[in-house]
């Protein structure tokens, strides 16, 4: 897809497997097989030239997709964060600050929202009035499936956050649902609830028609110029990821949708899509909304993004 | 105060008139009124300090380094016009910029635009 409207920020990096075909057509000892025309090095030219006509062709046969963006993504952060494993993006910014890091992981030892965490707990044990739990809607009783979510259901046709099937999981039992977006009971019982996943590997799934669509239009919104500043996500967290906005590092977008809910100051909880209406407010757009179409988009592409890093659920943020 | 400066006197700039008033201080500035240096400062208004530092102003407290340090600024634009240009809609100049277009966006009136740009053009 290509990114050309000027609405749009562009994507960073040469596109497709064009860098791989450069690197490729450096290597010395293809460049010397290439030159002896062998018979081995024949078919080696072969494969380069099929290689290159492939990564011309590439976005005209689909082949650029999530796996693709993924791949330039991680090595856009390697080149701007040399030396950073890439497990420490679930870490956020604080990957350029190993002062913020050090208090992040003393603070962590004893963490001050574990109230919070036994009030979520408390949610997700009490029995349903059929006598059911949470634990029985979701396979192994909840332990490590988060880092599957968001997905796409081919039946619906629409992005299903962990928040959704949350919510399933009540109507399901004749319970009333919970407000997206409230503190209590969603945000409290979440934040419990992830912890059950916690360190488990993020592994979002785009295998179908349907669901690429939806990623394309995550990415779409997270590389679109909203509001009356003009930014979009991938202004700060792509292209200044590292940089300082006044006292602040912005995070990447890499293992950015690994680590919530984030309790600022200990207190404050705020879940990745709060995190969305934070920051759709401070660039002055109007928010969409907490389960809209466009923020679980995001959040679908968003978490893809960081397949591979462990989930890590409930952390402190000054 | 009264200049008497014969038939020149409608045709002289407001830069001028201010001039020969003194220069704005800016904390002797009016209440109702707010100079280049606190526009550029507020969160709500230029926010400047958001994405820049301004090291010839000891009161521009900030360790951001988003867009580049407001230095140099004669030298960087002779044309004063090119960097009102540049507040007004930065996309100009240049399409992946980060820079909010504090003019075309109305994130600042015109006027405030032309204060803040004397603001930081003394640097």
């Amino acid at each position: 897809m290509k990114l050309t409207s000027p609405n749009l920020i562009a994507w960073p990096g040469v596109g497709c497997m064009q860098d791989l075909a450069r690197k490729a057509l450096s290597c010395p000892r293809l460049q010397a097989s290439i030159g002896s025309r062998t018979t081995t090095s024949l078919s080696s030219f072969v494969v380069l030239r099929l290689m290159l006509a492939v990564a011309v062709l590439c976005p005209a046969l689909g082949l650029a997709g999530p796996a693709d963006d993924r791949v330039q993504l991680v090595h856009f952060f390697e080149k701007r964060f040399p030396g950073v494993p890439l497990e420490d993006y679930v870490y956020g910014a604080l990957i350029a600050s190993p002062g913020g890091r050090h208090q992040y992981e003393q603070i962590m030892e004893f963490p001050p929202f574990l109230g919070d965490l036994e009030k979520g707990k408390q949610i997700w044990e009490t029995p349903f009035h059929n006598g059911a739990t949470f634990a029985n809607c979701f396979a192994m009783g909840g332990r490590n499936v988060v880092g599957t979510y968001p997905y796409f259901d081919n039946a619906s046709g629409k992005v299903v956050t962990f928040e959704n099937a949350v919510n399933a999981c009540l109507r399901t039992n004749g319970e009333a649902e919970f407000a997206y977006g409230d503190r209590e009971p969603m945000g409290v019982l979440t934040a419990y609830a992830r912890t059950l996943s916690d360190g488990m590997r993020i592994n979002i799934r785009v295998d179908s028609p349907g669901a690429v669509a939806k990623y394309e239009a995550g990415k779409q919104l997270f590389f679109r110029r909203i509001g009356q500043l003009n930014a979009a996500c991938a202004g700060c967290h792509l292209h200044n990821a590292g940089k300082i906005m006044r006292m602040e590092i912005i995070s990447p977008a890499l293992g950015q949708a690994t680590h919530w809910p984030i309790f600022r100051g200990g207190e404050e909880l705020m879940t990745l899509q709060g995190r969305f209406k934070r920051c759709m407010e401070q660039m002055r757009a109007v928010p969409y909304g907490f389960d809209s179409e466009e923020w679980n988009n995001l959040e679908y592409f968003l978490t893809y993004l960081s397949n591979g890093l462990p989930l890590k659920s409930a952390v402190f943020r000054k | 105060m009264i200049l008497r400066i014969g038939s020149s006197w409608p045709r002289l700039p407001a830069v001028v008139l201010t001039v020969a008033f003194g220069v704005p201080s800016p904390q002797a500035a009016d209440a109702s009124k707010a100079t280049g240096q606190q526009l550029a400062h507020d969160v709500y208004k230029g926010n400047c300090l958001a994405c820049h530092q301004i090291p010839g102003d000891p009161s521009a407290v900030s360790l951001a380094d988003i867009g580049p340090p407001l230095v140099n600024m004669r030298k960087r634009f002779p044309d004063r016009a090119a960097l009102r240009g540049q507040v007004w809609d930065p996309m100009a100049r240049n399409p992946q910029t980060v820079m909010p277009p504090f003019g075309k966006h109305k994130v600042l009136t015109e006027e405030e635009i032309d204060l803040i740009v004397d603001y930081i053009y003394q640097y």
